[in-house]
């Protein structure tokens, strides 16, 4: 049962980001990167990673997600055809794409991995608060300025005149 | 099924799939949605090796937190950034915003 879901969740992964890249439509592509997301943080509680995916649904999906759609709409305009989404360089970036792929294949398949002990199924919020606050807490400070700066200067760069 | 190598595949493939959208787009949202694509892909390997590499914290958990931060801070960036673009060359094709050409 598990290992179904796991191959359902796993293909919807695939299948949606392969429509991403592809759709000829830039909305198609928006909303199919809603279901990529969605099953990533699948893939997440598959891994025991409960706060991760419950970041990914809210973060990603709540607002990268929207922020991209309002992206889309604000700049086409919705009545013309030209939203279509034209491609160019297909034949190297399928070259290029394809390559890396190959290698990370290579990598992946001949490297004996360490694989550890079981992971405890806790819930992992208690820990990734511990570890924010104690080892982390330099990084977490200097990305909490980051990121107010950055969203300051986005507010700045967009407003007009 | 549930192994390392079976993560790992589903993120080399999301990966190569986000180079593929970055290199051959021409409009910029939908290249910002490819680099959304590698993101993703990077935060699925950290998760994986910190589930499977037998670490007693949770570091990549934490390095994860992080990543998803600098995407969400690089999506609002960018897409300031195209808004712009549109306004002052009424288009979001990368091949049109060639203003710095000499």
């Amino acid at each position: 049962m598990a290992e179904n879901l796991f191959l359902v969740i796993a293909a919807l992964v695939i299948a949606s980001a392969f429509w991403v890249v592809f759709s000829p439509n830039l909305i198609h592509s928006a909303v199919s990167l809603l279901f990529t997301l969605f099953s990533t943080a699948g893939l997440y509680i598959f891994l025991y990673a409960d706060f991760i995916a419950a970041t990914q649904v809210v973060i990603y999906v709540g607002g990268i997600l929207v922020l991209i759609i309002f992206g889309v709409m604000l700049t086409n305009s919705i009545d013309t055809p030209s939203i279509a989404a034209s491609s160019k360089n297909q034949f190297i970036g399928g070259v290029g794409a394809f390559t890396i792929f190959v290698i990370q294949a290579a990598v992946i398949f001949n490297t004996p991995w360490h694989i550890g002990a079981e992971q405890s199924r806790d819930s992992t919020v208690a820990n990734i608060g511990y570890l924010l606050l104690n080892e982390y807490l330099l990084p977490f400070e200097i990305i909490s300025i980051l990121l107010l700066s950055a969203l300051m200067g986005s507010a700045l760069l967009s407003r007009r005149n | 099924m549930d192994s390392l190598q079976s993560y790992l595949v589903i993120a080399a493939l999301l990966f190569s799939m986000g180079i593929y959208g970055v290199i051959t787009r021409k409009n910029a949202v939908a290249i910002l949605m490819g680099i959304e694509l590698i993101l993703n892909s990077a935060n699925i390997n950290f998760i994986a090796f910190n589930r499977f590499g037998g670490m007693e914290n949770l570091d990549g958990h934490v390095f994860s937190i992080f990543v998803i931060v600098l995407a969400a801070a690089e999506a609002a960036v960018a897409l300031a950034i195209v808004i712009n673009l549109f306004k002052n060359i009424g288009s979001v094709d990368v091949d049109d915003a060639d203003l710095l050409k000499g």
